[in-house]
């Protein structure tokens, strides 16, 4: 294999195990910012068990969200050192934004949040969760503004020429508000509370079902399941609006995802399929004119295709693109019909009656995690053989001194690392729920009653 | 070329860059400092109430880390890649201590066994070693110069040419000033027993660093010319490494006199002006290319735009502030002696 492609292997694969943890954090640290306003609103002690809990989970996720993130920040120097220089002085200003107005905020103030609790006042203690949580959002708006300009450049020119040639920022907000940037990152942040509020409903209807912290978890399970069906909801909007951008700035990225080659022509909208790249035919299940209606709310608008540019411009894998886009819809779709299902159910009263609705809660933590990570790889694998989309291609981005047998070497360690890290994070996980909130106070049913049968039977 | 205050705008971010990085180095040293004494902890007490000294903090330390590569990145791109490129094996490798470092202080006392928090120890002070060596290396090769081609690419044989001894020797002063650093450090924040033990850490760590430093600083003086160039041309920067002599010979003296907050700050005031020795030793070079000096980086032609670069000058005066009130807070939080309680997670 050559450095090209180990290059994108470990670039993939660092950061899509990155993507695991920053959402969760972000997710769980919104629902852990509600939990503890909760907790001084009404002085309830649920309320700082819950919050409590949930910290000891963050620190989990936090902890490996960091440490893995670093990593992404040297690997364009080390694997893509032409791409560092062409993009440093856009790209770069967006991590060092990062750095100092995001992530500064929030590791300073865990700290506090992890440490905190009986140091400072509750208040204090209450801003700490805020300042982690909104670092945490801050850190997203520069990741997906630095990631959305390479998606869809603005507000730059080119200086120089060949190996010197140089992007140069000319207008910073143009660049920060580029055309995909508000669609992108309002599509991660939702996604993130969707990783998040998901895992915690899992938790939560886990207990349920096992008769432990009953009360409690039935309180925690209600107010974070509006959240996830608020989210999921919005999510819709933030998909489509995204999909429209696609096809205004990306037209080929947008014609991979629908597996459509014709140069101009009604496109149709897939619900499931498989694409033949050398045929250019897609077999499946569709709408026909699908697309061009959601794109143009008419089923006759001709939209462009992948044959419209010429074979070296156009993503290589068409079929993994559509998989990718099509599978993350599918599980929007569910989430959203789950959550509104459960409200429903809430309503006339029986959320808690339905063993399978339970147990498909517990299941589909997973759920959100995959359609991130399915989301970023149509997202990724659509925009080649461009890294800078137009401008830069992904095998003119290397590092010029780096041997194959280098990037071999680290990718290898980084997946023994990564595994390590991955069994790790399960096991603690694990640990950490099977052993639950610690409480003095027992908010359970069972053994409530259970008290109650014994001191009338005395 | 556009100019604040007299000074042109990349020179400006070389001492944005530049005192970022000491900040971290003040930062992150003592935690790796702490990090490498951990092992010479017998008891299982003392360890945690070692690594509890920088378990609030060590997160708010790392962000400097990921401020510096990011102003580094924006502000040098030319220099970011060529270094990063260049010396692959020894980020990467970094990289895997930064993370073992940062998941064993998580995952220590999360479990009871004694397998367990053993593995971890291990992990965490083998980490804090090698990061502290490895940084040590970096900024050798760095002093040292590596073969550049005309576009600023690295042709060297690559990772056993950075194991040179000059590297070699700053790798070793650097963990030796970390390790004398950091044991300054844990005696801010314990008592009893495990204070007295640190006082003789300390006293072995300050006679690494001075040895380890002395030796380093001969080496350079025989071998370095280029070094050197810069103090022979003007004689009254002599009196920069004169302030180092000064500020490492103070360390001792407030020791002796149990003063270790004092000692605290002047062995953060030692790498300070140990980063201030190296920044003028390369200044205006970043990279120099050894043998075609002609290819040799500089901060002019590894500089991005005037115009981002004074963006960030905007970002780093909005945000530096804000960064520095978050750790005094953070500081002031945890200030004093340790306390084994019971809000750890």
């Amino acid at each position: 294999m050559d450095v090209e492609i180990l290059s994108r292997i470990q670039f993939a694969f660092t950061v899509a195990f990155h993507y695991i943890y920053p959402p969760l954090s972000i997710g769980i640290g919104l629902i852990m910012v509600v939990f503890e306003s909760m907790y001084l609103r009404t002085k309830k002690k649920e309320y700082e068990v819950l919050a409590k809990f949930w910290t000891k989970i963050f620190a989990i996720t936090f902890g490996i969200g960091v440490v893995t993130g670093i990593v992404m920040e040297f690997e364009f120097g080390t694997n893509w050192a032409t791409y560092s220089r062409y993009v440093g002085d856009i790209f770069g200003s967006a991590l060092a934004a990062e750095g100092i107005f995001a992530f500064a905020l929030e590791s300073s103030a865990l700290g506090v949040l992890l440490f905190g609790w009986n140091r400072v006042k509750p208040w204090v203690h209450l801003v700490a969760t805020w300042a982690v949580f909104l670092g945490s959002m801050f850190s997203a708006v520069w990741i997906v503004v630095a990631n959305s300009w390479q998606q869809t450049p603005a507000g730059y020119h080119i200086v120089g020429e060949g190996m010197q040639a140089r992007a140069e920022i000319v207008d910073f907000w143009a660049m920060v508000f580029n055309p995909s940037s508000v669609d992108r990152l309002t599509h991660v942040w939702l996604g993130a509370f969707l990783a998040g509020t998901f895992l915690i409903l899992s938790v939560h209807a886990y207990y349920i079902l096992k008769g432990r912290y009953v009360v409690l978890s039935k309180k925690a399970f209600k107010i974070t399941l509006v959240v996830a069906a608020i989210s999921s909801l919005a999510q819709l909007f933030t998909g489509h609006s995204s999909a429209e951008g696609v096809s205004e700035n990306q037209p080929a990225k947008l014609a991979a995802m629908e597996g459509h080659f014709e140069k101009s022509a009604p496109a149709d909208l897939y619900l499931l399929g498989w694409v033949d790249k050398e045929k250019q035919e897609v077999t499946g299940l569709k709408v026909p004119g699908g697309l061009s209606f959601m794109l143009d709310q008419d089923f006759e608008t001709p939209v462009t295709g992948l044959n419209a540019f010429p074979e070296e411009d156009r993503p290589s894998q068409v079929n993994a693109v559509f998989q990718f886009y099509h599978l993350m819809v599918a599980i929007g779709m569910f989430l959203i019909a789950l959550s509104l299902f459960a409200l429903w159910q809430w309503k006339r009263g029986k959320l808690f009656e339905k063993k399978w609705l339970l147990w498909t809660f517990v299941f589909t933590a997973i759920l959100p995690q995959l359609a991130n990570q399915f989301g970023w790889f149509a997202a990724e694998m659509g925009r080649q053989p461009w890294v800078v989309y137009g401008l830069l291609r992904t095998s003119d981005a290397l590092s010029k001194s780096v041997q194959a047998n280098q990037v071999l070497f680290s990718l290898i360690l980084f997946f023994v690392v990564y595994l390590i890290l991955f069994l790790l994070f399960v096991y603690l996980m694990n640990k950490k729920i099977k052993s639950g909130p610690d409480s003095d106070i027992d908010f359970d049913e069972g053994s409530l009653n259970k008290e109650i049968a014994e001191v009338i039977s005395k | 070329m556009e100019t604040l205050l007299g000074i042109d705008y990349p020179t400006w971010w070389f001492l944005v860059v530049g005192a970022l990085f000491s900040g971290y180095a003040i930062l992150d040293g003592f935690d790796f400092g702490a990090g490498a004494w951990h092992m010479f902890f017998r008891q299982n007490k003392s360890r945690e109430t070692a690594l509890k000294a920088i378990d609030p903090t060590w997160h708010g330390n790392e962000v400097w880390l990921v401020i510096g590569g990011g102003t580094l990145f924006a502000g040098f791109p030319v220099f970011y890649g060529t270094l990063f490129s260049a010396m692959y094996t020894p980020f990467i490798l970094f990289l895997l201590f930064i993370i073992f470092r940062g998941i064993s202080i998580k995952f220590r006392n999360m479990e009871e066994m004694l397998w367990w928090r053993r593995m971890w120890d291990w992990s965490y002070s083998i980490s804090s070693i090698m990061l502290a060596f490895l940084l040590g290396v970096v900024l050798g090769n760095i002093l040292n110069g590596m073969p550049l081609d005309e576009n600023y690419e690295y042709v060297g044989r690559g990772f056993f040419e950075f194991l040179n001894p000059f590297s070699i020797l700053v790798g070793l002063t650097s963990l030796a000033l970390f390790m004398m650093h950091g044991a300054i450090y844990l005696l801010l924040k314990t008592e009893g027993k495990l204070f007295n033990r640190i006082q003789g850490f300390l006293n072995k760590g300050m006679a690494f660093f001075i040895i380890a430093y002395l030796i380093t600083t001969v080496y350079g003086f025989l071998y370095l010319d280029h070094l050197l160039v810069v103090f022979e041309e003007n004689k009254i920067l002599f009196v920069v490494p004169l302030l180092v002599f000064l500020s490492i010979a103070n360390v001792p003296r407030l020791a002796s006199k149990k003063q270790y907050g004092w000692a605290f700050i002047f062995t953060s005031i030692t790498i300070s002006l140990l980063l201030v020795v190296v920044a003028f030793e390369l200044y205006p070079r970043l990279l120099l290319s050894n043998p075609s000096i002609e290819n040799s980086i500089t901060i002019y032609n590894a500089a991005a735009s005037i115009k981002t670069l004074k963006i960030m000058m905007g970002f780093v005066a909005i945000g530096g502030p804000l960064v520095l009130l978050y750790s005094y807070f953070v500081y002031k939080t945890f200030w004093g002696k340790v306390k084994l309680d019971q809000d750890s997670y």
